[in-house]
């Protein structure tokens, strides 16, 4: 009962954090690519309740923030002036599930004030937008890539349980050289190839597929196994005495079989490809500026000093733990059920 | 007898062990004759590890074929040179040669060796030393990087032995402050290389594996120990031809330690660390965070002679296969279209972002670092998007209703900008040319790839749009940059190496700077090459960015440090440097 009680809050989770990030346009208050060059390195604005004068709104409002002239970076708040946090404001325009087009935001304020939940990064860029919309790339890489291998995996694993033979042997021979690939020197080479001008757009969907065909192996595997075992059980041999064609055989008593693995395998996966594009756009082979991912984004704290200097910078990482933390839970529950 | 065979080999071990740790070579005393150059420096004390970092490994020790940084900077420390480019004044001294005299028309130079010169292992040095080291730079089959520099007018400089002290090199043409052509230029010895050179194998001598026998110099420190992929140890070298005021021959220090770090961050990391001494080029940013450091200090030098650019890819001849660059040249080739790019980058924000206010924009490659050199009157156009958009408009450009630039034809302008993944400089500045250019309707792509696939783009294949790169002047004479002046240039990067220049203010350029190189009245030179400067500032070939500050660090107790706008910043005078207190790195 417990166990059921935690796995709907972890369900509930996710779901929110997907939908934040699917609503990504919506939430975030300023333009990815927007760059404010006054305010390079901002610390997360504060958010006020209390005036100047000590006196309690119940509108939060923000202040105006001054780079002070001495130092590179460092920041104070002008308290005199101060502008409410405003909801359900006009702003940049942005797609809804990348057709819809709006300018509607959740918040904002008055410019000059600005307000950066999550900091700005060097270019004075705001992080929670890139955060949130960074996201949308990170997590559709990682779903859309684990669709695409596991696609692969079911359909090789599958022929190569049922059928046998050399098939069996091809396929699985060529399996093994594909877990034996050195793979992220086979990127870097593969990007130094490639055409120079790909398009953010057309490098993510080259991300997917190379992320997502080169992992297709390992489940291929563990699907022939279950096929393996599953073909020669009393049922199915029944059937096909009975003159079940081999497509009714795999679709109607073997797949079924392999329901549990695909789909622990699938939230085992999922964040396995989160953080590939992750590491990939991390050494820049992934999405290219400006448009924003986890990885990318991750990518400037390689700098010592941003290191140091900016903990701000750090939070896309922070993120990615309860996000994994939510998928691994998720898959160990599954397996739970499932046996 | 198994066991008495590994103690043996354990007390061998240790002694060698022992012996590597404590022998230091001794300065050998003045001899009677010999004719030592007294560096006016503070009076230091012998003894002293110091420890600075390569950002990559050396490719050779072989002064006649080096060409990367690390090998040089490694070879300058264990090489000497006729005349010597003081990096602190920048005018020539005295170095091997201790005198010379110019005839009046200019044609001939007379050097008059020092007496008593040794080389680092004490075999004497003579003319014929000097002879033997110009006929292996001139020889083509040696394959010198440094030849170019010695071939006047298509004539190679001829050198001739008048004693066993005194040599004559004679050109056809006088040649600008050729005096500073023998910077660098090492003296080799003969005794050890003339065998190599006659089976034409002088190319490969002195590779990275050679014991220290083999290789001996005139610099102030010799090899005394490599070990792949860690670091290069050089030790004193004790007949060093300078000594300190009070007659103590140079250099201080026991040796130096060259540790092989391969990344900015990792150099920095280090240096705060204290595993090294010295840090030779600082990003402003990390600066920052050095500076709460008590133990050591920084010094900015103030503008280099590096210069950042983006520029376009001109090459006559570019892959066959992507005609897309062919019909994109068609916009490179627009002065206007150039013009409109220049004027909406923002340097003083790239100045502020990415350098922290610790650099200078810039409008042409003569960077302020060059005092003399540079044409004050070049405009400084401040950024103006407006006037950008008339210049694209006046070339036949327009805008689509969505605020994409279009050309004449209708496309929509995009290209790409290459630059190198490894240095996040030049990454971010792209990314903010990207933003800039974006406000004027163009779409650009930044493509940052590993430096080497760069430098094979721009260089050979041509396969490239655009591209950030910067480039780094060793001396602030006009004449070490005339590979990229000149069209025919192997560093002439928009247009590399044209047989004939393929435009008129190009030809203009090749003109004027061949001309200056046979001026010998620097203010006359000076006037030709502020039209240079003019001709390059209208037409825009390279979009010339910043020039980063020169930015170093030591720790407090290096004594003598003095770093200079010239290469290398720190390590020009290692033969004065020494270590106060308790000093000294433990030797990794």
């Amino acid at each position: 009962m417990k166990q059921k009680y935690g796995m709907t809050i972890l369900l509930i989770c996710l779901g929110l954090l997907h939908l934040a990030v699917f609503a990504a346009g919506f939430l975030s208050p300023y333009d990815v690519a927007e760059q404010d060059r006054e305010l390079p390195f901002a610390p997360p604005t504060r958010i006020h309740f209390v005036d100047a004068r000590g006196a309690l709104h119940l509108r939060p409002s923000v202040c105006l923030l001054v780079e002070d002239s001495a130092q590179f970076g460092a920041y104070h708040e002008d308290t005199q002036k101060c502008f409410p946090i405003r909801f359900f404001v006009d702003g940049p325009q942005y797609k809804l599930g990348a057709v819809l087009a709006c300018t509607r935001h959740l918040f904002g304020v008055d410019p000059p004030a600005r307000l950066f939940l999550m900091g700005t990064d060097g270019y004075g860029r705001d992080l929670f937008s890139r955060f949130l919309h960074g996201g949308q790339i990170s997590l559709a890489a990682g779903l859309l890539a684990t669709l695409l291998s596991l696609g692969i995996g079911v359909l090789l694993g599958t022929a190569s349980g049922f059928f046998g033979g050399w098939l069996d042997a091809v396929v699985m021979r060529f399996g093994e050289l594909f877990i034996a690939l050195p793979w992220l020197y086979l990127l870097f080479a593969l990007r130094a190839f490639l055409p120079l001008n790909i398009n953010p757009s057309q490098a993510f969907l080259l991300l997917i597929a190379v992320i997502g065909s080169v992992g297709w192996a390992r489940p291929a595997r563990l699907i022939r196994g279950v096929v393996l075992s599953g073909k020669e059980r009393h049922y199915v041999l029944a059937a096909r005495s009975f003159g079940g064609s081999p497509l009714y055989l795999v679709r109607r008593h073997i797949l079924p079989q392999t329901y549990s693995i695909i789909l622990t395998q699938a939230v085992l996966l999922i964040p396995q490809y989160i953080l590939a594009e992750v590491t990939l756009s991390f050494l820049g082979l992934g999405v290219g500026e400006p448009e924003p991912s986890w990885g990318n984004m991750l990518a400037s704290v390689q700098q010592y000093h941003v290191l140091v200097s900016y903990w701000w910078m750090l939070l896309p990482g922070i993120a990615l733990v309860p996000v994994f933390l939510g998928y691994v839970l998720l898959a160990n529950t599954l397996q739970a059920r499932a046996t | 007898m198994k066991i008495r065979v590994s103690r043996f080999a354990v007390v061998l071990l240790a002694g060698a062990y022992l012996y590597s740790f404590t022998l230091t070579v001794l300065a050998q005393s003045p001899q009677a004759g010999e004719e030592l150059f007294l560096s006016s420096n503070q009076v230091g004390h012998y003894g002293g590890h110091l420890v600075v970092s390569l950002r990559s490994e050396p490719k050779t020790l072989n002064p006649v074929t080096s060409l990367d940084i690390s090998s040089r900077e490694v070879i300058a420390q264990m090489t000497g040179d006729l005349i010597h480019i003081n990096r602190l004044t920048q005018d020539t001294e005295p170095a091997l040669a201790k005198t010379w005299q110019v005839s009046p028309n200019g044609l001939k130079y007379t050097l008059h060796l020092r007496h008593g010169l040794r080389f680092s292992d004490g075999h004497p040095v003579d003319a014929d030393d000097v002879l033997f080291s110009f006929k292996v730079y001139l020889d083509e089959k040696s394959r010198s990087p440094q030849r170019d520099g010695l071939i006047i007018a298509d004539k190679p400089v001829v050198v001739k032995r008048l004693d066993a002290y005194t040599v004559v090199f004679e050109l056809v043409q006088p040649y600008a402050a050729a005096e500073r052509l023998f910077d660098s230029l090492a003296i080799l010895p003969r005794h050890l290389l003339e065998k190599a050179y006659q089976e034409g194998k002088v190319g490969q001598a002195w590779g990275l594996g050679s014991s220290p026998g083999e290789i001996a110099g005139l610099g102030p420190f010799r090899l005394k120990e490599y070990v792949a992929g860690q670091r290069i140890i050089i030790e004193r070298n004790p007949h060093y031809w300078q000594a300190d005021r009070k007659g103590n021959r140079l250099p201080y220090l026991d040796d130096i330690t060259f540790l092989f770090v391969t990344s900015a961050d990792a150099e920095v990391i280090r240096f705060q660390a204290g595993d090294t001494d010295i840090i030779n080029r600082l990003s402003a940013a990390d600066a920052s965070v050095l500076e709460r450091n008590q133990s050591i200090h920084l010094d900015d030098l103030g503008p280099s002679l590096e210069y950042n650019f983006l520029f376009f890819n001109l090459n006559a001849t570019v892959p066959a296969q992507s005609g897309e660059i062919t019909r994109k040249q068609n916009w490179f080739r627009q002065v206007k279209f150039r013009q409109a790019v220049s004027l909406a980058i923002d340097r003083d924000g790239i100045t502020r972002l990415v350098y922290r206010g610790r650099a200078t924009p810039l409008w042409t490659p003569v960077t302020p670092a060059s005092k003399f050199w540079i044409d004050t009157a070049i405009p400084h156009p401040a950024r103006s998007v407006d006037q950008a958009r008339k210049m694209l408009q006046s070339a036949g450009f327009s805008w689509k209703p969505d605020g994409t630039l279009i050309d004449g034809a209708g496309s929509p302008v995009e290209f790409s900008i290459v630059t190198s993944a490894s240095n996040s400089q030049r990454t971010q500045m792209a990314t903010m040319i990207q933003a800039d250019l974006k406000e004027l309707g163009m779409r650009v792509q930044v493509v940052p790839l590993e430096f080497r696939a760069v430098l094979d783009r721009v260089f050979q294949t041509h396969d490239y749009e655009a591209a950030v790169l910067a480039l780094g002047g060793g001396d602030v004479d006009p004449n070490s940059q005339m590979n990229v002046w000149l069209s025919s240039g192997s560093d002439h990067l928009w247009n590399i190496g044209q047989p004939h220049p393929a435009t008129t203010w190009e030809a203009e350029i090749d003109q004027l700077m061949e001309k200056q190189l046979s001026t010998l009245k620097p203010e006359a030179r000076k006037l030709l090459y502020n039209r240079v400067q003019e001709i390059f500032a209208e037409n825009v070939p390279l979009i010339c960015l910043v020039s980063p500050n020169i930015l170093v660090g030591a720790k407090n107790q290096v004594a003598n440090f003095k770093p200079a706008t010239l290469d290398p910043h720190t390590l020009w005078n290692a033969q004065e440097l020494f270590l106060v207190g308790k000093g000294s790195t433990e030797r990794p």
